[in-house]
């Protein structure tokens, strides 16, 4: 049997999945803590021995990769110039390169810009600003900035390529690419997404310590969202380009954030018309204020505790009980069927409004002409496939009853959210590990995506759904 | 011409393209380099757009006779945007009902567009007065927009 080792070391989890590269199945799982701030071997060398002890052997594998989100992830800082544009463009491109963005400046950085950005520490900053032929001041001068800064890390210069070579003369070392936006409104981020993947490969690995983990593997390829986002890509593409899903959604709701994938163009409707800034085919995503764990009392604050304790069918005052002890301790697990009623409710609540932020909106224009319906975003009304995928999803009993909460909602008939796909769930966090066996084998890592999936009744967006 | 960026679109909730897009055709066969926004682009959306092309004129149509309420405060929005000097045009039909074209055409000038024009405007005339106006500029001399006096003395603002 030939086999595959695809290994994500997480924040909080080391985990391994063995794949019979065959039959493109999930054959065993395992995982260990995550060991990054000592060394990460160690949780490694825990999560293969339990893997190896559900196989009974120790495989030959024949690839053997891993993604990282360890050690806060793959921190990014993204500057451009004007907010909606090349600002805009540089954290989609960062966020498709499966960054955790730390922070995103537009126009000029000031002397208290250069401080913050010093104090979060980034992994990576990604300076762009100008189309081609456009604006070239703001970029040298940022670029000036971030030479006189105490900075050390790498910089990814994805701006005006009328002034990169004067931008790499302020910053010796820095890596340049294409513009993210080349000509005005086109969004050109997958040059930058592939250098971004390069130097976290070549140099981020090193500098978190993850590369010890080499003597057990053959490399570490990508941040583990950009290996989801890949996954999620070929899924709908399929491994020759032909053959795939077509249009799909992958929802994340985690601890810390929900994620949203969706891969697809998002048209508009026969009749509307498209404005605003395009999106990239691979969007991605994160909502740092909804996590169910660690930010639970802002998944409140946004959706209303009257509105999900209504949701749960249990009383306001249980969920304020429940915030204090979650924020008490985040590990805690639900006490009783309250409690794990409040929790499907948060985390439909957070479903809810990713998914809602996430997709593009409709309005009606009125014009000279009558009215116009204009689209901004994405359209994804159409599309077919609803994937969830994570801890929170593959652990609840009815995950159709969450993940239904991403579908459109009578109430809320100006977001362009999916109107009825079918939900699947990624029952062994396939996802991921597809996205990294991508790089070796696009059949096999499609077959295994594709295999991964489990349907999900058709769920009902009920008040009591929960019940 | 050569090296000229020019931002062109429609103002406000108007979706008259067609007359639009034959000048964004004729400025680019003229060598420029058009950013074309199209139909209903709002005013802040031809500054960013001119800021991060570092375009040098924006052409505004108005087709709908509301331009003038789209139009208020178009040159503040530019000044505030760092854009003090960029040339704007404005053309179309711009307001409603029959209004005598010299004051139309004051009321613009005085919001601090560098020249409008009246509905029925050849192309060829749009280009000979753009090129004359960029030349002018090269020529480090400061456009008279059919007023006595520039945009910004106009304005009270002190040019540099």
């Amino acid at each position: 049997m030939s086999m595959a080792l695809l290994v994500d070391f997480g924040s909080t989890w080391t985990k391994v999945r063995a794949v019979d590269l065959e039959a493109a199945r999930v054959v065993a799982s395992a995982q260990g803590p995550s060991t990054v701030g000592s060394d990460i071997t160690v949780g490694l060398e825990q999560a293969l021995a339990a893997l190896h002890a559900t196989l009974g052997e120790v495989p030959r594998y024949r690839y053997r990769l891993g993604s990282s989100s360890a050690a806060g992830g793959l921190k990014m800082v993204t500057i451009g110039l004007v907010r909606e544009l090349t600002a805009e463009a540089a954290r989609q491109a960062a966020l498709g390169a499966g960054a955790r963005l730390v922070g995103c400046y537009a126009y000029r950085l000031t002397r208290a810009d250069l401080r913050e950005i010093e104090a979060r520490q980034p992994d990576i900053v990604l300076l762009c600003g100008g189309t081609d032929g456009g604006n070239r001041e703001i970029i040298l001068y940022n670029a000036g900035m971030l030479a006189g800064s105490g900075l050390s890390c790498p910089v990814v210069v994805a701006g005006n390529r009328d002034v990169g070579d004067e931008v790499l003369e302020r910053l010796p070392g820095a890596r340049l690419c294409a513009n993210v936006m080349p000509e005005f409104n086109v969004l050109a981020t997958d040059p930058a997404r592939a250098l971004i993947r390069e130097v976290f490969m070549s140099r981020i690995v090193q500098a978190k310590g993850i590369d010890r983990a080499r003597g057990l593997l053959d490399d570490v390829v990508l941040p583990t969202p950009a290996a989801v986002l890949e996954g999620a890509e070929l899924l709908a593409a399929g491994p020759g380009g032909e053959g795939g899903l077509g249009p799909l959604i992958v929802v994340d709701p985690g601890g810390a954030t929900t994620d949203v994938h969706s891969i697809g163009e998002g048209e508009p409707a026969a009749g509307v018309v498209r404005l605003g800034l395009p999106e990239p085919h691979a969007k991605r995503t994160v909502e740092g204020d909804l996590g169910m764990r660690h930010n639970a009392a802002s998944i409140v604050d946004s959706c209303g505790a009257e509105a999900i304790a209504a949701d749960a069918g249990v009383p306001v005052a249980r969920l304020h009980r429940l915030l204090a002890s979650i924020a008490a301790d985040v590990e805690r697990l639900p006490a009783d069927a309250d409690e794990a009623a409040l929790e499907r409710g948060l985390a439909r609540a957070a479903i809810r409004l990713a998914m809602r932020r996430h997709a593009g909106t409709v309005e009606t224009v009125q014009t000279a002409h009558g009215p116009v319906q204009v689209q901004r975003g994405k359209d994804l009304g159409r599309v077919a496939t609803l994937i969830g995928t994570g801890g929170v999803l593959v652990h609840a009993a009815r995950p159709e009853v969450l993940l239904g909460a991403a579908l459109a909602q009578p109430g809320d008939p100006f977001s362009l959210a999916p109107a009825a796909a079918t939900l699947f769930i990624d029952r062994d966090y396939a996802l991921f590990a597809s996205g990294l066996l991508a790089r070796a084998d696009r059949r096999v890592a499609f077959e295994l995506a594709r295999n991964g999936l489990v349907p999900l009744e058709k769920a009902h967006h009920d008040k009591h759904a929960n019940a | 011409m050569q090296g000229r960026t020019l931002v062109t679109g429609v103002i406000g909730a108007d979706t008259h393209i067609v007359g639009n897009r034959i000048l964004s055709m004729a400025l680019e066969k003229a060598g420029y380099r058009v950013v074309a926004l199209g139909a209903l682009t709002p005013a802040a959306d031809f500054v960013k757009a001119a800021v991060e092309t570092a375009a040098d004129a924006i052409m505004v149509s108005s087709l709908y006779g509301q331009g003038e309420i789209d139009c208020r405060g178009f040159r503040d929005h530019c000044v505030e945007a760092g854009l003090d000097d960029i040339l704007i045009y404005l053309g179309g039909n711009l307001v409603v009902g029959k209004q005598p074209w010299a004051e139309v055409e004051q009321r613009f000038l005085a919001m601090g567009f560098d020249r409008a024009f009246p509905p029925g405007t050849r192309i060829e005339d749009v280009l000979g007065t753009l090129a004359a106006d960029f030349a002018a500029r090269e020529g480090g001399e400061r456009m008279d927009a059919g007023l006595a006096t520039p945009w910004a003395s106009r304005q009270g603002v002190p040019r540099p």
